[in-house]
């Protein structure tokens, strides 16, 4: 952009303190970038980066602290004002309208392309194809989102930024929805770009931070607690400061006895929400005693196996034969009597009723079982009392029983619908996404409730995008591609990178090759 | 009678009707668009048509006499902006729900034009009104020019708006950040673009086409105005939208669908068909239902946020 | 802490009433009236004599029918808005089954026609309740399509089969039924007063929703259903039937609304007999908070409202039309309320707005504001 008064070298945040109800979610934080600098930010979720992040694109307001920009202090009110002083930032959900083109995205933001009723958008497709030449970024300005893939959009996130003039660049989990092969090489441009422009790298995975940055800042309780130069330290010690603690995961020792087959779903077609074939003849087979991960690029057809699982999407062909009896197209009563047990993606609002107490919530499958109501009227000292066991047993942490779930922290919550799914005593548990966005603590204690029910026989399935959790917990993975299994393996045998290539639907190079894979170039192949 | 007669009468009824439910329809598809639901639309219009028909008569007799009819019409916008902006106060600013608000909305409007209409005027009075004004040369064109071009102004004007408003939707920096803050409020957001702001001024810009809507009811149709003059046509106008897929295009179709109705239910009456009266009258209502149900699908082509409000603290 | 909550939201609701009252004051200065006039005919008015006052329940009585059902639909998460027509088809229902029954006792005729009333209103109700669950039609939309669908079905029934022959001979043709047999008539509370016992039938509805909704599985299906549809469904809640089973059970109050009011208080059907009921139900209901608790002193209130303005209609002369001016500006502040309550960033920026001119009162006191 044209109004830059001159190119940004130098960002100082001094003592910024923002209070968020209930929380202190920035605690007087002091940080500093410089042009050609890669600053990493370490913390875990709720730790406070996202918050400190959008303050500095002047989403929020800070209550107190101040923001220099080559020393000189500056008040964003909204993200114009941060673009204009050379700030930009890639959020970690794309921030791209799906029913525009790349050009239309970007116009949005570029206000000297407004006219008095005339838009320029041929000036948009003009820039977004300057820039990606620049950095290497080849983008399609026509193309509607989307018709993209995610890396596809990250792409355009980044020309989008650059576009918009940014020098300083904010990259939120930039790498949350990739696959190995695609982060290494968005790792890779970064570090080629970082020479012009200054960079704040925020992520959890601190193998990507000791690839990528030069120094690193520790978020905890929305205080930084560590500064230091990445070089010097090991991703094992910065792990412990950004916990506070050491944390060891549990990990699945193999083992246990894996009995007879529990689930099999055989040549399964199920539609998107878009009438795509989003299950495309998907072969899958769970034991008892066994946790099978699914690992995959998310949008894969994750979601659409979930939800057929659980009797929420029709399904086309194909069946879901669970303890002898095909649930295929049953209704999620039925499957939930057959003894299936889910915990859902988005637990907010698939999993609890938000404004329901935590007591109701843990009774929301079974109000109507005999010890919970009689001649339907609610049973409420049987509910009572349920809720009373279940909260020391599952470590539910509220002021009381009758408090609403919606109030709960994201750990919290999962526990309630860990609580309430387990206690039910399924046969098999669908866990979707179980960890994301929950603090160590939390997520420690749902990794080893889940090992255990596995030693007690129960099979569950486990999708996840955190390679790392799948590669913990599972005693086989499989890998799904484009509605597919594209192949089974046993944890043992799986490596990052193994997963990684079949993850982006390229040929195991390992045995013999699965019959149609394409085999086409690695980075952000994958198309709608 | 003569077939041919017969399909010429209901067309040329029918485009005088179809101007009040078009111009609202394309006003409230401005609000959705930018993910808004303004079921009040039906009491913005009960404003516009009350200051359409008071403004001329009160100055009936004064020196303003001769612009009566142009200070109704532009009163008649501004009365339906001012409600748009109280829809946004309270929508957009309170967030509130946007349906039961849109209920309120409709009561306000509708209890307000009917308290000042029979304080200020009482009993059934009409105006001089709006004539129509036949397009030299063009009106004279066997069939077409009978249809098309001997209306009031204002339908002519409303034609036209269909156009203007696919322009100004998709060719303008303005129809850009409409469809971007009711599609995905956070990302226009994050771009610089005044979420609030922008809600704001496409339900005013909604409610001003309301309120012109209504003015028509009341200063070219009827010439008159009473209690029940729109008769829920807001929410016809409303109705239309779903089924114009949130397109100008789509919306104009709708709303010549739903007045072929209506001239096509006057005419059997004028045929001396036998047929209940009201059950002619409910005809365009069951349409609507019918029509709903069957563009049920339409949603995913639309403005995805429609009938959320947007709060940049609150997280995903 | 909860405590505090509910002062919070008491303070709300008086804030609300305060600020509707303003501009409603706004709109009686503008027509020439004086408010505080107008406020005073309104509020006190109604309640000078034992008459008002049974008049004020006679009002109050279809209000809380009404509203309980549309507190069971908003509870269930689909908003009606078709009272108004599921009353009058509750109204024809019930007067044709009076009327086709004649010589029938009281015992079995009045039962017969408040059922036949509620049966129509459910059915009414449960069109848009089919509407929305298969084929996901908006429920505000067809419910006020089938308000006025009702409207001319009602007045065709009126003008046409149900006309009562006497209008037809003697000549005055007004639209109406016959007279019903005495033996569907509610009783009188008061003697000399148009209060009927349709005021106890629905007391003890206000007893059975609070039951239905927080002590029965039905209710916490439906209200899982509303509050949160997509874990209801995880859960193994078919929320579609629940969508249909609360717009029947609103429906089916909504009509036997209609029932009572024919059967307490005019006896035959009527043009106009709903006279707004269904839309200042959803007032009441919204004012009440969906609780039958609320909904019965809410009711009550409306009912001195509704009274209050007939009066100033003749002694002030400010329409009796007002009275929808101020259901739609209770609406507006009530839902703008509600989503303040719901929202704590806005809460916790008021509460910090407030503090500035409390000093000491807050223990956040921290300089450098932008």
């Amino acid at each position: 952009m044209t109004a830059v008064p001159e190119p940004i070298s130098d960002l100082q945040l001094e003592g910024i303190t923002k209070r968020c109800p209930g929380v202190l979610a920035c605690d007087g934080i002091s940080l500093q970038v410089r042009r050609g600098e890669v600053l990493a930010l370490v913390g875990e979720n709720g730790a406070g980066k996202t918050t400190l992040m959008n303050i500095i694109m002047g989403l929020y307001r800070p209550d107190s602290g101040s923001i220099r920009v080559n020393g000189e202090e500056v008040h964003f009110r909204a993200p114009g004002d941060a673009y204009a002083r050379g700030i930009g930032m890639v959020h970690q959900h794309f921030m791209l309208v799906p029913n525009m083109t790349v050009a239309e995205n970007l116009a949005l933001g570029l206000k000297n392309l407004h006219h008095f009723l005339r838009l320029d958008l041929k000036g948009a497709a003009q820039k977004i194809r300057e820039v990606s030449e620049r950095y290497e970024l080849p983008v399609n300005p026509d193309a509607y989102i989307w018709q993209l893939s995610v890396g596809e959009q990250q792409r355009v996130e980044l020309v989008k930024t650059l576009c918009l003039g940014a020098r300083l660049l904010i990259l939120d989990e930039p790498t949350s929805a990739l696959t190995p092969q695609e982060t290494d090489d968005l790792i890779e441009r970064l570090q080629r770009m970082a020479s012009e422009l200054a960079i704040i790298f925020i992520s959890h995975k601190l193998n990507e931070v000791k690839a990528l940055s030069d120094r690193v800042s520790i978020l905890r309780h929305g205080a930084v607690v560590f500064n230091g130069q990445t070089a010097n330290h090991e991703p094992a010690e910065l792990a412990a400061l950004m916990t506070g603690h050491e944390v060891t995961l549990p990990r699945n020792e193999g083992s246990g006895l894996q009995g007879e087959p529990l689930l099999t779903v055989k040549k399964l077609c199920v539609r998107g929400d878009r009438g795509n074939l989003a299950l495309d003849g998907l072969d899958l087979e769970l034991r008892e005693g066994e946790v099978l991960g699914l690992a995959g690029v998310s949008g894969n057809g994750q979601r659409e196996l979930a939800d057929a699982l659980a009797g929420l999407r029709p399904v086309e062909s194909g069946e879901i034969r669970f303890n002898g009896r095909d649930l295929a197209n049953r209704s999620p009563r039925e499957i939930i009597d057959a003894g299936m047990g889910y915990v859902p993606e988005d637990r907010q609002t698939e999993g609890i009723v938000p404004s329901f107490s935590i007591k109701d919530n843990l009774i929301l499958k079974d109000f109507a079982a005999k010890q919970f109501s009689r001649w339907s009227f609610l049973a409420r000292k049987a509910i009572d009392r349920n809720a009373e066991v279940l909260k020391e047993q599952f470590d539910i942490r509220c002021p009381g029983t009758s408090t609403a779930a919606g109030s709960l922290s994201g750990g919290n919550i999962q526990k309630v619908i860990l609580a309430r799914e387990i206690s039910r005593g399924p046969k098999a548990l669908v866990a979707v996404y179980p960890t994301r966005g929950i603090d160590m603590g939390a997520q420690e204690f749902i990794h080893s409730q889940l090992l255990e029910r596995r030693r007690e026989g129960i099979g569950i399935v486990l999708i996840s995008e955190e390679l790392e959790e799948v590669m913990n917990l599972s005693d086989r993975i499989a890998v799904i591609y484009k509605g597919r299994i594209l192949k089974v393996l046993p944890a043992v045998e799986a490596t990052r990178e193994r997963l990684g290539i079949l993850m982006a639907g390229l040929v195991d190079p390992d045995p013999p090759p699965a019959a149609d894979a394409p085999s086409i170039p690695a980075a952000g192949a994958a198309h709608e | 009678m003569n077939m041919g007669v017969g399909i010429y009468n209901v067309l040329c009824l029918a485009v005088p009707f179809s101007v009040a439910i078009l111009v609202a329809a394309l006003g409230e598809n401005f609000n959705q668009r930018a993910g808004v639901f303004n079921l009040g639309c039906d009491g913005i219009m009960c404003m516009g048509a009350f200051l359409g028909f008071m403004l001329p008569y009160s100055v009936k007799t004064g020196a303003l006499a001769p612009y009566g009819n142009l200070l109704g019409l532009a009163c008649a916008m501004a009365v339906g902006a001012a409600f748009g902006l109280l829809f946004a106060l309270v929508t957009v600013t309170f967030r509130a729900s946007q349906g039961i608000a849109g209920i309120g909305l409709q009561m306000l409007g509708w209890g307000l034009s009917g308290t000042l209409f029979r304080h200020f005027v009482g009993g059934v009075t009409g105006v001089e009104g709006i004539a129509s004004m036949p397009i030299p040369g063009l009106s004279k064109i066997p069939f077409l020019g009978g249809v098309l071009f001997s209306h009031n102004p204002l339908a002519y004007v409303a034609f036209l708006l269909v156009p203007a408003s696919w322009f100004l939707l998709y060719k303008t920096p303005w129809g850009l950040k409409v469809r971007a803050v009711g599609t995905h409020p956070r990302a226009a957001d994050t771009m610089g673009i005044r979420v609030d702001r922008t809600r704001y001024q496409a339900l005013m810009l909604g409610g001003a086409m309301a309120g012109l809507a209504g003015a028509y009811l009341s200063l070219c149709q009827a010439k008159m105005f009473s209690d029940d003059l729109v008769a829920g046509r807001g929410f016809i106008a409303v109705a239309l939208v779903y089924f114009g897929r949130w397109s100008p295009l789509g919306i104009l179709g709708g709303a010549l669908l739903f007045s072929i109705a209506q001239s096509f239910q006057l005419s059997m009456q004028v045929w001396g068909i036998k047929f209940p009266y009201e059950f002619a009258v409910m005809l365009p209502y069951v349409l609507v239902i019918v029509v709903l149900a069957l563009a049920r699908k339409a949603r995913q082509l639309g403005p995805t946020d429609l009938g959320k409000p947007y709060n940049r603290e609150m997280r995903f | 802490m909860n405590k505090q909550k509910a002062l919070f939201a008491g303070v709300v609701v008086l804030v609300v009433a305060m600020v509707a009252a303003l501009l409603v004051a706004l709109v009686l200065l503008s027509i020439g009236a004086s408010p505080l006039e107008t406020y005073k005919t309104i509020l006190t008015g109604p309640l000078s004599d034992l008459f008002g006052v049974t008049e004020v329940m006679v009002r109050a009585v279809p209000l809380m029918l009404v509203g309980l059902g549309i507190a069971i639909s908003f509870r269930s998460g689909i908003l009606n808005i078709g009272a108004e027509g599921q009353i009058q088809m509750g109204v024809i229902a019930a007067t044709a089954v009076a009327l086709a029954l004649p010589g029938q006792p009281k015992a079995v005729l009045l039962p017969l026609a408040l059922l036949a009333g509620a049966l129509g209103g459910a059915i009414w109700g449960g069109i848009a309740g089919w509407l929305r669950a298969r084929l996901q039609v908006n429920e505000i939309l067809s419910t006020v399509m089938l308000n006025y669908i009702a409207a001319q079905i009602y007045t065709f029934l009126l003008r046409g089969p149900m006309l009562d022959p006497n209008e037809l001979e003697t000549g005055s043709g007004t639209p109406q039924s016959m007279r019903l047999p005495d033996a569907a008539f509610l009783d009188y509370l008061v003697p000399g007063t148009r209060l009927h016992t349709g005021l106890i039938l629905a007391l003890v509805a206000a007893v059975l929703v609070w039951v239905l909704l927080w002590k029965t599985t039905l209710g916490y299906r439906m209200r899982a259903a509303g509050a949160g549809a997509k874990a209801a469904r995880y859960a193994g809640i078919p929320v579609e039937r629940y969508l249909i089973i609360a717009m029947l059970l609103a429906g089916g109050f909504a009509g036997l609304a209609g029932a009572v009011e024919v059967t307490g208080v005019h006896h035959r059907a009527i043009e106009g007999i709903s006279s707004g009921y269904g839309f200042a139900g959803i007032v009441v209901a919204l004012f009440g908070g969906l609780h039958p608790g609320g909904i019965v002193p809410s009711a009550v209130f409306f009912g001195i409202l509704l009274i209050g303005a007939d009066m100033t209609q003749r002694t002030t002369a400010v329409p009796a039309n007002m009275v929808l001016v101020l259901q739609g500006v209770i609406i507006l502040s009530i839902v703008s309320a509600q989503s303040f309550l719901r929202n704590p960033y806005a809460q916790e920026r008021l509460l910090r707005w407030l503090a500035r001119f409390l000093p000491g009162a807050s223990s956040e006191q921290k300089g450098g504001q932008p």
